[in-house]
């Protein structure tokens, strides 16, 4: 356990220790301080927060560009929806049924490709397609009701039930923060060991790596397949605190490139990026929209141009994303960079 | 004594050209061996088939009493042969320690194992003071001392070096060739190299093996491979006429 411990607070100043200890410390307290609302964007950003560094395993420490993530989120989500609906199973069963289904189909698509060497655009078109075919799939899928959605049971519940995830915001806001933590803890672990620096290796320079006696095709698989079952919970997060699933929603192509907004702007193959990315994007798009509506303005659309922009200001001006940016000039180390 | 690298009649074509034809030859275990050759000889084509990343067409290539031919890149190193790039492949995002770190990880669990693994390399190789820098910062003599030091981190029995000399100053040359030395006497690392750098060459190997438009033209001592008539036309003629 200290040897857990030491490897986690490696490396890390104490100045750093103090500001993570701050963040904490102020999101733990923000449920009591802020509205619902706020609560709900939080969540937004957590959930966001959440998936960018599911995500960033696989594209910011192995170099694979995804652009189907929405398909594990979608696979997870369904998975434990279906389960609880039909037969009353808890959504952390249903997890662990979805973990291993999501990590399969992330094996099926990293098989086709690093088998077959496909790399590069023509990877991130493969995952493209993937998500694609679920989502087409899923809307001609009658065991979970196709194209009319998958609704789960919504009440009015006296008391936060966090077995069954039924309850309030203010529950929901602390499962997912609890996951962003554990996501991060995870990221920072992954990234120190020996398989983060094959990862690394692979990301830089695959021909390379090979050289040093890297088994590519094995650490590409361990990569997309942690991601995936990783993303999962997302899903599984979002099945029930939405309480509705549509296929053309959750394996939208949409779904995926909002989870990686976080982490490009934030800082793709950083630990801390994708957390800063999501909070600086959702919390202006929020802003936008506050602002739009205050002056009476409906403009369908607005937060996706907002988005295109932020995209084309960071890729502009600090094309490794904010947070190594901001990092180097507070004298940050952060372990992925 | 018993070859450690033992090649016979490996050829390879692309298309219509004839790459390398028929070559065979042995290196015995802690030899410095050199190939040299005009440009266009063979020789970084004969090295990526030794080390994996070019198929052969035609004959054997056994290592340690194993046949190593055909193997992917990855399989040859973790069986004990690394190498250098010519033109060189630093992971450039990573700093020059981790670099070296990433290779000693191959035979190792721990990363604090591998990190001290690392240093002492980089202390071998007049790096350990820029260990933390970008790998992509470094100059070009610094970046083939890191392609060695990186290839050292895997633990090889055998070390192919391709052209760690060209683009060195003759005081950086002599020195890598101080190094080099150092490390086959220290720790019986077998040495196969190719080199343009007669200085390094003659300096160096124990055994040269001269490629010609893909043939083994002669081989032999260093010494007499210079005296060689077939060689001193094809390759060296300019040098010492």
């Amino acid at each position: 356990m200290s040897t857990f411990a030491a490897r986690l607070t490696a490396d890390v100043s104490r100045r750093t220790m103090l500001w993570l200890g701050a963040l904490f410390a102020a999101l733990v307290v923000a449920p009591w301080v802020v509205n619902d609302y706020f609560v709900t964007v939080l969540i937004l950003i957590l959930y966001l927060a959440f998936t960018g560094q599911a995500w960033n395993i696989m594209m910011g420490f192995t170099g694979q560009l995804s652009l189907g993530h929405a398909i594990y989120a979608g696979l997870g989500a369904y998975v434990a929806a279906a389960l609880f609906t039909r037969y009353g199973v808890a959504p952390w069963f249903g997890l662990l049924a979805a973990m291993p289904v999501a990590a399969a189909c992330g094996a099926v698509i990293g098989f086709l490709a690093f088998r077959f060497g496909v790399t590069g655009v023509y990877f991130a078109i493969l995952t493209i397609a993937f998500a694609e075919f679920a989502r087409i799939g899923f809307d001609h899928l009658d065991i979970v009701n196709a194209a009319a959605g998958l609704f789960l049971p919504v009440a009015q519940y006296a008391h936060n039930d966090l077995w069954r995830l039924r309850g309030s915001p203010t529950m929901f806001y602390y499962v997912i923060l609890a996951a962003t933590i554990a996501a991060f803890v995870l990221c920072r672990l992954l990234i120190t060991s020996r398989i983060g620096y094959f990862w690394l290796a692979i990301r830089e320079d695959e021909e390379a790596a090979r050289a040093v006696g890297i088994d590519t095709f094995r650490y590409k698989m361990y990569a997309v397949t942690i991601s995936a079952a990783v993303t999962s919970f997302a899903g599984v997060f979002y099945a029930f605190f939405y309480n509705n699933l549509f296929p053309e929603q959750v394996f939208n192509i949409s779904q995926s490139i909002q989870m990686i907004l976080g982490p490009v702007i934030g800082g793709v193959g950083t630990l801390f990026g994708p957390i800063l990315g999501a909070f600086v994007l959702t919390s202006l798009a929020e802003s936008l929209n506050s602002a739009l509506t205050a002056m009476g303005l409906d403009l369908p659309g607005a937060e996706q141009v907002f988005y295109g922009v932020c995209l084309l200001v960071v890729v502009a001006a600090l094309p490794e994303g904010i947070w190594p940016w901001l990092a180097q000039r507070f004298g940050i180390k952060d372990a992925a960079s | 004594m018993t070859a450690l690298l033992s090649l016979t009649a490996v050829s390879k074509r692309f298309r219509g050209l004839v790459a390398v034809d028929r070559v065979s030859f042995d290196v015995a275990e802690g030899a410095l061996f050199a190939v040299i050759g005009p440009n266009g000889a063979g020789k970084t084509t004969l090295f990526n088939m030794i080390a994996g990343a070019t198929i052969p067409d035609d004959g054997a290539i056994v290592f340690a009493g194993e046949p190593i031919g055909g193997l992917p890149a990855d399989a040859v190193c973790r069986r004990g042969v690394a190498r250098t790039f010519q033109l060189v492949r630093p992971f450039p995002a990573l700093s020059v320690e981790d670099n070296v770190v990433v290779g000693a990880l191959l035979h190792r669990r721990s990363v604090d194992a591998a990190r001290d693994h690392a240093r002492e390399l980089l202390r071998r190789l007049d790096l350990f003071d820029k260990r933390r820098r970008r790998a992509a910062t470094l100059t070009l003599p610094d970046r083939k001392r890191l392609e060695v030091a990186r290839a050292l981190a895997t633990g090889p029995r055998l070390l192919l070096l391709d052209e760690v000399m060209a683009g060195l100053r003759p005081t950086e040359t002599d020195r890598m060739v101080a190094t080099l030395r150092e490390l086959n006497r220290e720790t019986g690392v077998t040495i196969l190299l190719i080199e343009h750098v007669m200085r390094a060459v003659m300096a160096l190997a124990s055994r040269v093996l001269v490629l010609d438009h893909g043939v083994a033209i002669a081989e032999g001592a260093p010494e007499a491979i210079v005296r060689d008539p077939a060689v001193v036309q094809s390759y060296l003629g300019a040098e010492t006429a």
